[in-house]
């Protein structure tokens, strides 16, 4: 095995992949496990890099750790977790938990050895100027332009659903006016009264 | 690669709709305040506006984007009856929505999408855009069964279909993606080209088509995948209901024709089994379980199964006459069941559902023309001879047998005649029963009366004269086979 400096990082990476996604599962504090989940994305986004998806892995700090795991944190931070009542119970549900990985490995190690893995050649390197962002905005936008537009109608369906389903507009409830806030003069609030001193 | 802005005016109507959608968008929330109707107007124009752009293209055939639309008079025609069945919609359900507190602008803005849906899945080429244009129709349509918050009822029915409706597309893609590896295609007309050398007992192929086909089963509404019918359309605020029974169906049946018939079509003998089951199935729960329904809306919903059944007797068949049969059947179901849903609107006013069966009671001494105009619609979906129904059914049966399946044809006209039994109760009730004390006063709704009585008398004329319609309808399919 040669040790050029791609694979130093890679294996860098993904150890760091590996313990904060044990970090996860085991951690005590919820926020400490959503910021671990953070860190195993990142890590997850450095080996797409590794290997050359440069626009899958944007994507996945973007999506995955900017919006995602911060709605993830607010979630977590608001909701009020008892701890105790969710390690309750570990030990029961540890067999199957268990059973469940091992077969997991098992299914693994079943592919690894009857995949015809040593007679798909790797491929080949692409040139030095490719670019893969450009590739799948080409693909995006040409032949696939249609379903495309059609996906951003999806989206803009479930925004109006959402907003129509959850908005409810409450009378007398206090809510500020930003508007009416902004249009405020001075002489809307400061009145000059005018007082007179009287001299005895 | 060939320029993918090639033939993009054949997808004017679209482009149109989803522009007006946009539009109806932001000027609902920039006017509303001042011009309460401008959604609704709006929604008029688009429709108008779509039906003109339709009628330009009419009869042009064609592919835009890589294949991926089709334009061919199927989708003509396709469109232009839900276009129909949406306006019809806007008109007959916007006092209901105003007693409601739903007469918001998006309402009709989730309309003209699922519109937009429709108009997809009906000139879709590859499986991809037939997929999102399922979706964009079901997202549509979960949010505006859910809109009524106020309704217990109608958040469960939102949810129940949500869920239901998920499972369904999850079905349908399963079976794609195992078309896909069957042809290495996601191309309708590669994968037909595709499955030439595919024979019959091919197992991938068959598990493929049952899961296509369930997963249109479980749209259309037919049995044993009907679950979902009966509560969505009974909690459903009334005027969705409305719409759920009417372009939606023309949706389903357009995923038939692409996906089975363009798709599909070499391999009908694997299909068409399945669909025996399911039109066998759907005639037997949708008859005979109506006949136990206190509630209108409820019948109504088992009535649609039992139709759906009707209709897959004209899709099994397989022959030119037989799918022509079946889209006349889907139309003729459609304008049915917009006049069955507009009565009840008619009769609803606010806090006062009028969807128990009681509550049709001595409706002939109360507002005859209303009464008149049930009977038309009653009698045209038990299929009365002077009426569409009649026909339609008739189309069905004589492409059935043409087909050589004369004893399913005996089994559908049995179960048709018991399914008169349940369309001549609310006739019964309507004229000899006397009207209950406590029944509220019908209130006014003049312009909705004057398209519902249009809408009825069409039932009747249809049935006088369905030569045109019917020309249309094969017209429609001319090419598809």
């Amino acid at each position: 095995m040669t040790l050029n400096i791609t694979s130093i990082l890679f294996y860098a990476f993904s150890l760091v992949l590996l313990g904060a996604a044990t970090m996860v599962v085991i951690a005590r504090n919820p926020v400490y496990a959503t910021l671990y989940l953070v860190l195993t994305f990142f890590s997850a986004a450095a080996i797409f890099l590794l290997l050359g998806a440069e626009f899958l892995g944007l994507i996945l700090i973007l999506v995955y750790v900017g919006a995602v795991m911060v709605l993830f944190l607010f979630v977590v931070m608001m909701l009020d977790i008892n701890l105790a009542r969710l390690k309750e119970g570990f030990l029961s549900y540890l067999p199957l938990g268990l059973a469940i990985a091992a077969l997991g490995v098992l299914e693994l190690a079943m592919v690894y050895w009857t995949a015809p893995m040593g007679q798909v050649p790797a491929p080949a390197p692409f040139p030095g100027n490719y670019d893969n962002t450009r590739a799948l905005g080409y693909v995006l936008y040409t032949q696939y332009l249609y379903p495309f537009e059609i996906a951003a109608a999806i989206l803009l369906v479930a925004i109006i659903a959402a907003i129509a389903l959850t908005l409810r507009r409450r009378s007398g409830s206090k809510n500020q006016r930003t508007e009416e806030q902004l249009l405020v003069r001075a002489k809307d609030r400061v009145h000059l009264v005018d007082l007179r001193i009287k001299k005895h | 690669m060939t320029d993918i802005t090639a033939h993009w005016t054949l997808a004017l109507p679209e482009i149109w709709v989803l522009s007006m959608a946009c539009v109806t968008l932001l000027a609902d929330l920039f006017f509303a305040a001042k011009l309460r109707n401008i959604a609704a107007v709006l929604t008029g124009l688009t429709l108008v506006g779509a039906a003109a752009l339709t009628f330009m293209l009419m009869g042009q055939r064609g592919a835009a984007f890589n294949g991926m639309f089709i334009a061919d008079p199927f989708a003509n025609v396709t469109n232009l009856f839900s276009y129909l069945s949406v306006f019809l919609v806007v008109v007959y359900s916007g006092r209901y929505l105003r007693e409601r507190g739903l007469y918001r602008g998006e309402v009709f803005v989730l309309l003209l999408f699922a519109l937009l849906g429709v108009m997809i899945m009906a000139s879709g080429g590859n499986l991809l855009t037939i997929y999102l244009g399922l979706e964009l129709l079901a997202l549509s349509q979960y949010a505006l069964v859910a809109m009524y918050r106020d309704s217990l009822v109608a958040t469960e029915a939102g949810l129940k279909y949500f869920v239901l409706g998920a499972l369904a597309s999850g079905l349908l893609l399963y079976g794609m993606s195992l078309l896909y590896g069957l042809t290495g295609s996601l191309d309708v007309q590669d994968i037909a080209a595709g499955l030439v050398n595919v024979t019959g007992s091919n197992l991938v192929l068959v598990f493929a088509m049952v899961f296509i086909t369930a997963g249109i089963a479980f749209k259309l509404g037919a049995a044993p995948f009907h679950m979902w019918l009966p509560d969505v359309y009974q909690g459903a605020p009334t005027a969705i209901t409305l719409f759920l029974a009417s372009a939606p169906k023309l949706g389903a049946f357009a995923l038939i024709i692409r996906l089975l018939v363009d798709g599909g079509y070499g391999v009908m003998a694997v299909w068409q089994q399945i669909f025996i089951v399911l039109a066998l199935a759907s005639l037997v729960v949708g008859n005979v379980i109506a006949i136990a329904q206190g509630n209108i809306k409820r019948m109504l919903a088992y009535s649609t199964v039992g139709h759906v059944g009707f209709l897959s007797l004209g899709v099994l068949a397989g022959t030119l006459n037989g799918l022509a049969s079946a889209l006349f059947y889907t139309v003729v179901y459609v304008l049915m069941s917009l006049a069955g849903f507009g009565m009840i609107l008619l009769l609803t006013r606010a806090g006062f559902e009028a969807e128990r069966i009681d509550d049709f009671k001595g409706l002939a001494q109360r507002k005859p023309w209303y009464a008149a105009m049930m009977l038309i619609i009653m009698f045209s979906m038990a299929g009365v001879p002077p009426t569409v129904g009649f026909y339609a059914k008739l189309a069905v049966f004589q492409a059935v047998i043409d087909a050589g399946y004369v004893w399913i044809a005996v089994i559908g006209v049995l179960l048709a005649v018991i399914g008169a039994f349940y369309y001549l109760r609310v006739v019964k009730v309507m004229y000899f029963d006397a009207p209950e004390d406590a029944a509220p006063e019908i209130a006014r709704d003049d312009v909705a009366a004057a398209f519902m009585s249009v809408n009825s008398v069409a039932l009747l004329i249809l049935g006088i004269l369905p030569g045109p319609l019917m020309a249309f309808c094969i017209y429609a399919l001319q090419g598809v086979i």
